[in-house]
């Protein structure tokens, strides 16, 4: 059979679907497991004490929930939209990644959404929201904004997913029932295919502005206030640029760890670490120009409660945090991607990871020291979160790595059906191109 | 329609914190403990705060302000534009009042009021033992996971109202000039509520005194609290 033949070829790529119980597998499922459990539970503490048991108080009446939830929405928004521009621009060599890149996705954007309503003091009112809608909230834009995101980038990955569904469908008769619900009928006929990539170019396109706006409305959050350090319009581009390098950085910590697992050598080369590594370097250099403008900007304007929030950070309680940003953030990447030496894949995941340790600390300097001093000079506040956000904060992060984890067992981490159209491509092109030659041969010999 | 709103002569302030204690005893403002307060969760729906400048050579050579702060209730109200909910709004007569029952805690408010005066219930109130028999019947107490806030004693406008209303006369600037809690019970009469819409009252008399001045005025959130400056230095 033809769809046999082709398998042949990347049946390397349908390996991770196949074996499921590998020893490691099971000892990685239960450890995520356990730590989401164990978040589970202690959100449950704090359901039934009261959001008290949290380290948040009065001047710092925001904290880990609200850091984590902007750091992975931003995370989900910048791996999509690493895929859509590259989609879009129909960059060739993006084909292996755009799949590991809408998983990450996925993934995050819901664990995000899940830390707004754990921040709530009343989660039982959450259907408030939408009921009692106020339209001049951040909060509600976000609602509506956030909801549309995880909606629209569900349907985009879907749509890309749908060829591939159907071929697992022809291939495992046995989880037959799943993937043919999924598939939708899909038997690869020229309308279809046309149907398809019609409706993945038209989702790419609208997914871009959506996925731009809904980090900027994040960003109104905090800059719709008239809090010293908050009220800036730079913020909306300030949360846009960190999502994308953030999504960029964890992009290549992705792909180095499946490429390492599933052996996708033949798929995933070094090629692309170093294309992502350059985009890295790129979002890393924005980054530190917004950095700058930001920080002079409050710097001359010398507003004593903007002063205040800008002394704690550059030399006050929030140095540590605030130079370590700058060292993960700008000058570990630049070092690593710059230097031909530090450029390989270890380095460039390396690059990847201190990326987000960077950007994650930049959420908490963008949120914490602009409460610890508020404008009224009530006191000074400070915050530590307690043991009840760090568990839930890990449970986050395995929740995440749990729904990766089953992601890559159901659905092939590589586009398939991409990669055999972008083949078949290539050989219409090498054949038009053989073609070609002989007709110029047979030309030549005749006029001679 | 009045315009509710209040004055507050720092020269005559003496600090005695009457306010705060007769502001939690009227609203059902339970005590965070000494545990709470360490953390920074007690509520004080009025405080005093107090600046203190050292002159040099120690004791008693310090200049000290007071600055008692109830809620402002600002006329264009950064917590009223945040909240998702419409939990916290602006009534018909000006107050920035709080639906206990509609909030659903996500201390949008709170980190949006410059004044910091916006407060979270972090745990269920504790009222501790003895202290219900002492609590106010006229004032709801609060869930865990709401934000509350000064009313300006609405509860107590509100029977200000019917009194007259029984007695078949408009509502005078006599029936509410110590209204509230806090200025009933301030000892050296530094507090004033009342119309600022009634040109005749005591309170808008006072807002045109060259001494008046709002907090953070160039905020534009135009409380509705005025100040009279310290004369003497």
């Amino acid at each position: 059979m033809n769809d046999e033949q082709k398998l042949g070829k990347h049946a390397v790529l349908l390996k991770p679907l196949e074996t499921t119980t590998s020893k490691e597998f099971v000892l990685t499922v239960v450890l995520l497991t356990a730590a989401i459990l164990f978040g589970i539970g202690a959100y449950g503490y704090q359901l039934i004490v009261g959001v008290g048991v949290t380290g948040l108080n009065r001047p710092v009446s925001w904290g880990l929930y609200i850091v984590n939830c902007i750091y992975f929405i931003a995370l989900s928004y910048g791996a999509l939209l690493t895929s859509a521009v590259l989609r879009l621009i129909n960059a060739e060599w993006r084909l292996p990644i755009t799949r590991a890149a809408e998983g990450i996705t996925a993934c995050t954007l819901v664990i995000g959404a899940v830390n707004i309503v754990m921040d709530m003091g009343r989660p039982d009112r959450a259907m408030t929201i939408p009921l009692y809608a106020q339209f001049r909230s951040p909060i509600v834009w976000d609602f509506v904004w956030v909801s549309l995101y995880v909606t629209s980038s569900f349907i985009y990955l879907y749509l890309t997913l749908i060829p591939d569904i159907a071929l697992l469908r022809d291939r495992y008769p046995h989880r037959k029932r799943f993937y043919r619900f999924l598939a939708l009928g899909y038997t690869g006929t020229p309308k279809q295919k046309r149907l398809i990539r019609l409706a993945v170019n038209g989702m790419t396109i609208a997914i871009i502005p959506i996925a731009v706006t809904v980090c900027t409305v994040l960003a109104w959050l905090f800059a719709l206030t008239v809090q010293p350090m908050w009220h800036s319009t730079l913020m909306g581009p300030y949360f846009v640029i960190g999502a994308v390098f953030s999504g960029i950085g964890i992009l290549i910590f992705t792909l180095a760890v499946l490429r390492r697992l599933f052996n996708l050598h033949n798929y995933i080369k070094y090629e692309h670490f170093r294309k992502l590594g350059y985009l890295l370097l790129v979002m890393s250099f924005i980054w530190f120009y917004f950095t700058v403008a930001d920080y002079i900007t409050t710097l001359y304007g010398n507003d004593p409660a903007h002063m205040a929030v800008f002394d704690a950070k550059i030399s006050g309680e929030f140095a540590v945090q605030f130079w370590a940003q700058v060292l993960f953030c700008f000058v570990l990447p630049c070092i690593i991607v710059i230097v031909p030496r530090f450029r390989t894949v270890r380095g460039l995941t390396i690059a990847g990871l201190s990326a987000n340790a960077g950007m994650w600390l930049e959420r908490v300097l963008i949120i914490v020291p602009t409460l610890a001093r508020p404008r009224m000079p009530i006191g000074w506040g400070y915050y530590m979160p307690t043991w009840v956000e760090w568990s839930v904060m890990l449970a986050c992060v395995a929740g995440i790595g749990l729904f990766y984890v089953i992601f890559v067992k159901f659905f092939p981490i590589i586009s398939i059906w991409e990669l055999e159209e972008a083949e078949a491509k290539e050989q219409q092109a090498a054949e038009a191109r053989c073609i070609e030659l002989e007709n110029a041969g047979t030309r030549s010999a005749e006029a001679a | 329609m009045p315009r509710w709103g209040m004055v507050i002569d720092l020269d005559k302030c003496t600090a005695c914190q009457a306010c705060t204690v007769a502001c939690m005893a009227e609203n059902n403002v339970p005590s965070a403990g000494p545990e709470g307060a360490k953390l920074d969760r007690s509520v004080h729906w009025q405080d005093v705060l107090t600046d203190l400048k050292e002159e040099g050579g120690g004791y008693p050579n310090f200049h000290v302000r007071f600055l008692p702060r109830p809620c402002l209730h600002c006329s264009d109200a950064p917590c009223v534009t945040v909240c998702p909910v419409r939990a916290t709004y602006i009534d018909d007569e000006g107050l920035v009042r709080m639906d206990y029952d509609r909030c659903v805690g996500c201390r949008h408010c709170t980190t949006a009021c410059p004044y910091a005066m916006r407060y979270f219930n972090w745990f269920p109130p504790d009222y501790s033992v003895g202290s219900t028999e002492y609590m106010n019947p006229q004032v709801p107490t609060r869930a865990v996971g709401v934000v509350e806030k000064c009313t300006f004693c609405i509860h107590r406008l509100e029977e200000a109202k019917r009194t007259a209303a029984a007695q078949g006369r408009d509502l005078t600037d006599a029936d509410v000039v110590q209204l509230t809690a806090c200025n009933e019970a301030c000892p050296a009469s530094a507090r004033y509520f009342g119309d600022l819409d009634d040109p005749e009252s005591t309170v808008s008399l006072l807002a045109r005194n060259p001494r008046a001045f709002r907090l953070f005025e160039e905020l534009g959130t135009e409380p509705k609290v005025y100040y009279l400056a310290e004369e003497k230095n």
